[in-house]
């Protein structure tokens, strides 16, 4: 049983993941970005009509990538290039976000055959739990690590690759610089703008990878409306839960998909506890670990200095 | 200048809400001096001028779930009376947590002329109440609450714990473990929740003693992730067959792709996973609305509420998934199906036993009306919360 939680923790964790790691590369490049469900919803919206229409996971995957792309360049033109404010351009993506892929959803749904959306056979088995003849039957090490879906694999990927390049590599490093002081890195000659958007639009296309496991894994392959519900949010309280660090991303949205399941494999023989003190719990220990890294005062693992603030050149 | 500006302010803001006190009481006086109009309260509406309006807490367009079942009875009703599309008046995803939204919504349908307002979800009830006071001459008809006044303000719902009592049999032939898994939305304090699922768990008592029921509570009607991971979890502890008391196909899916079966709610969600769904418990909310509509239409509408069962066509069970049901199912299912709509069964008859080892009910009697709607707080021998 306590394995069985394991790996449902790691799977209700997924979606978690994409959207963390993905607003951490917008605050690692200094802009906070609260868009995280909307660019979510878009992805969930996109991946999920491309593979209903393409019936290949990776046509879904890059469809779910540009939508989530396309909603961080919204953002992007408007904080990088016209400075409006981050905190409403976020939270004015996050609506328009999921209104439009509720919209396009509805839209076809309404336009379908028998008003429901399946995904078709072969994506199906695309997107259901691997099988590695070998590795898949060990016991406990194969369900525990070899037993999940492509985007579980995906995720964790990303978040590795994510976490080299803000540690090991110049160009990673040269964002870190630009998210804790734009001028300095700008006086340095690094490129602040051109990598700005890169990261942001990275970030994007990345949330909306996690979009679409909302909609074809959580969701069974058939479409609802707000697949994501809610899920965006969580992913940018996971933020500070791993202090803007990618590898921490990954262990800090698996303990959240742990929290997420704990109230329904809690044997309830032991102690009875409402359900809304397990809804509770990711936010008490995010509570926690914002007082606790506050009190440190660590530099390692506070926000980057300039997220939130808008670079303008000529103010310097 | 900024503190004179600030007592203005202040003062406008009481005169404001002095004056629509005000008005407010002067408004009460109101209905009682047209009570006295004989039974039907309202006079007749010619059909092509009747306006509905309907409020969903979800999108119809979903497909599946509760709203879909809600606005497939408004179609039935506009089908069986011949109204036109641009007499339905529908305001979708009002959220029924929210008083303001729904308010709104009511308001804006009072606005464009609607004689009766449906409030599909629970959450829609105080705001309906306190708008049916304030306008006397439209008819608020409130859908799974308990609250009603005598003129304009009803209440209705339907027996669906009968249809679930059958897909309790069907769940009780089908399962092999022996252990029933059911997604609710709602904790045992919740009647409605608490007993359909409790006619579910003696539906398959009355043909599997032995199969037990477990409940994962979700604390949410609509909730995606939440409902999927509590069938996960009901799978993971053994469970072969998934019901479910929330809004989503969730569960089915996640039944059809660990490989066991499920019982829907709702619509037919064999739609969506037809290789684990053996039936569902569904509701024909048109025959309601129909009934209901043409009271209005005719001028007999009084401010009686409905319970509607499967007699009344109210509620009933999607058809068997024959490739996958036991054995045996569907003649169970017509026994009980008989006995129920002759009135001989009630589903909580007698005595029942309680999973905490008290007992519920009477010899030779069954439990009425206002005790299955608000006072079911109790689980049925089997079920076991998880």
């Amino acid at each position: 049983m306590f394995i069985k939680f394991l790996i449902a923790a790691v799977f209700a964790g997924t979606p978690l993941l994409f959207g963390t790691v993905g607003e951490i590369m917008n605050e690692r490049a200094g802009h906070l970005n609260l868009g995280v469900e909307g660019m979510m919803a878009m992805g969930a919206c996109a991946g999920f009509m491309a593979g209903f229409f393409y019936d290949s996971i990776s046509i879904a995957l890059l469809a779910a990538f540009l939508a989530g792309m396309l909603g961080a360049l919204i953002y992007a033109v408007l904080t990088i290039t016209f400075m409006a404010n981050q905190n409403v351009t976020g939270l004015t993506l996050a609506i328009f976000g999921v209104g439009i892929s509720n919209f396009a959803g509805e839209f076809m749904l309404v336009n379908s055959a028998s008003n429901s959306l399946k995904l078709p056979e072969q994506i199906t088995a695309q997107i259901s739990n691997i099988n590695i003849p070998g590795l898949s039957t060990i016991p406990v090490l194969g369900p525990l690590f070899f037993q999940y879906n492509i985007f579980v694999y995906l995720g964790v990927l990303i978040a590795i690759t994510c976490g080299i390049y803000y540690s090991r590599t110049k160009t990673g490093l040269n964002v870190r610089a630009i998210g804790e002081n734009p001028g300095a890195a700008d006086a340095a000659g690094i490129k602040v703008t051109k990598l700005k958007y890169i990261n942001v639009l990275m970030g994007g296309g990345i949330c909306g990878i996690g979009g679409a496991y909302c909609s074809m894994i959580i969701n069974g392959g058939v479409w609802m409306n707000n697949p994501v519900n809610g899920q965006g949010w969580i992913a940018v309280a996971l933020v500070i839960f791993a202090s803007w660090k990618p590898f921490r991303a990954i262990f800090g949205s698996f303990i959240f998909g742990a929290f997420n399941i704990l109230k329904y494999y809690f044997p309830k023989t032991i102690i009875t506890i409402p359900n809304a003190f397990y809804d509770m719990l990711p936010f008490v220990i995010t509570a926690l670990v914002l007082v606790v890294t506050s009190i440190r005062k660590s530099k390692e693992n506070q926000q980057p200095a300039s997220c939130g603030v808008n670079y303008f050149r000529e103010e310097r | 200048m900024k503190k004179l500006l600030c007592i203005i302010l202040v003062l406008m803001l009481a005169l404001i809400l002095l004056t629509s006190c005000g008005n407010n009481e002067q408004q009460q006086p109101a209905p009682e001096g047209q009570e006295a109009s004989g039974e039907g309260i309202f006079p007749a509406i010619a059909k092509e001028d009747i306006k509905v309006g309907v409020i969903h807490i979800g999108n119809p367009a979903d497909g599946s779930g509760y709203s879909f079942a809600h606005d497939q009875g408004i179609v039935a009703m506009q089908n069986a009376l011949g109204l036109d599309d641009s007499q339905i008046i529908r305001k979708n995803n009002v959220n029924d947590t929210d008083p303001t939204a729904t308010e709104a919504a009511m308001l804006e349908c009072i606005e464009e002329g609607a004689h009766i307002i449906f409030g599909t979800s629970w959450g829609y009830m105080d705001t309906m109440e306190a708008l049916a006071e304030e306008y006397p001459d439209v008819i608020f008809s409130h859908g799974s609450g308990y609250k009603s006044n005598d003129r304009n303000f009803n209440n209705y719902f339907g027996r669906i714990y009968q249809a679930r009592y059958l897909s309790g049999i069907a769940a009780g032939l089908k399962t092999e473990s022996n252990l029933l898994g059911y997604v609710a939305a709602m904790g045992k304090d919740n009647s409605e929740v608490t007993g359909g699922l409790n006619a579910f768990a003696m539906g398959a008592y009355s043909v599997n003693p032995e199969a037990k029921v477990y409940v994962k509570v979700t604390n949410s009607w609509y909730s995606p992730e939440e409902e999927t991971n509590a069938a996960k979890a009901l799978i993971a502890e053994g469970c072969d067959v998934i019901a479910q008391h929330c809004d989503t196909p969730n569960p089915q899916l996640e039944a059809e792709k660990a490989g066991v079966f499920g019982i829907g709610y709702n619509s037919d969600m064999s739609k969506d996973a037809p290789k684990a769904t053996i039936t569902s418990a569904v509701w024909n909310w048109g025959a309601y609305y129909t009934w209901a509509v043409e009271q209005v239409i005719n001028g007999t509408w009084n401010s009686e509420n409905y319970y509607g069962g499967m007699k009344e066509g109210m509620v009933d069970i999607s058809p068997i998934n024959e490739s996958i049901a036991a054995e045996g199912t569907a003649e169970k299912i017509e026994e009980a199906r008989q006995s129920i709509t002759d009135g001989t069964f009630n589903v909580f008859d007698g005595v029942i036993e309680t999973n905490d080892g008290s007992t519920v009910g009477e010899e030779g009697k069954t439990l009425d009306d206002g005790t299955i709607t608000g006072g079911i707080n109790w689980y049925f021998k089997t079920v076991e919360e998880k």
